[in-house]
């Protein structure tokens, strides 16, 4: 299996959570192998405790967690995005 | 708070390269470079071990490396927000000296990555999950539901002038 870039990851997190804001970094040169950081925004964490998004994050990356090495989620609802800008 | 524990983080994380990296780099559901549980459900004499130890103790939590020398900055994070609330008598599995506890709690609890944290018997998440609800407020609330009491309750009363 090839070693999912940043790009195919961000594509996949924005259709498959409907996503209206996605960032990833590819941080794989912190650690020891093939590792991302991402930040989600989604209607669809709105109500959900953090366990659930990070699930549906997990659910949406399936294929692609089983190269990944580490990998660090950030996940927001719109609403706290925007809260997050404000800051 | 934040970024100290981002300079940990990758600081614990050279650390961890430095010894010659065990058989298992990868973290991947299939367990890094050879066996793959596959992705069905543990055997049921793991299945009831892993129980048995989520169940043990209030809090329990899967890292690599130990407490005191964690291998894995993520690990390393768990460790320390832990110690920042105070809570030392939890119980730490050490999955770099169980491949069955390694692969069998992401099976469990069907997330794919060490570190694992457990509240009585309940998952909680990994390393994100755990920083967000330290700097939320939740983990001091959820500390308390299992009758500890975070340290930081303490030195916020000092802070607040």
């Amino acid at each position: 299996m090839d070693v999912p870039t940043a790009a195919l990851v961000k594509d996949k997190l924005l259709k498959g959570l409907e996503a209206t804001h996605v960032e990833v970094e590819d941080i794989t040169a912190q650690k020891c192998s093939t590792s991302f950081r991402v930040l989600v925004v989604s209607p669809k964490f709105e109500n959900k405790p953090l366990l659930h998004r990070h699930r549906l994050v997990n659910a949406c990356l399936t294929e692609e967690l089983k190269t990944i090495h580490a990998f660090e989620q950030m996940t927001l609802s719109p609403e706290q995005w925007e809260k997050e800008k404000a800051q | 708070m934040f970024s100290l524990l981002r300079i940990s983080c990758r600081t614990a994380a050279r650390r961890a390269l430095g010894p010659a990296p065990r058989r298992g780099v990868s973290e991947g559901a299939a367990g890094g470079g050879g066996s793959d549980d596959g992705a069905g459900e543990p055997g049921g004499a793991t299945r009831r071990r892993l129980e048995g130890l989520v169940r043990k103790d209030k809090v329990v939590v899967f890292i690599k490396g130990t407490p005191a020398q964690p291998q894995c900055g993520f690990s390393n994070a768990v460790v320390q927000i832990l110690r920042m609330h105070g809570v030392d008598n939890y119980r730490a599995y050490n999955v770099l000296e169980d491949q069955e506890i390694r692969q069998g709690i992401k099976n469990y609890s069907n997330w794919p990555t060490i570190p694992q944290i457990y509240f009585d018997g309940e998952f909680v998440g990994g390393c994100d999950i755990l920083l967000q609800m330290h700097q939320n407020g939740d983990l001091v609330e959820e500390l308390k539901k299992l009758g500890i009491r975070s340290a930081l309750l303490d030195t916020e009363k000092e802070d607040k002038k």
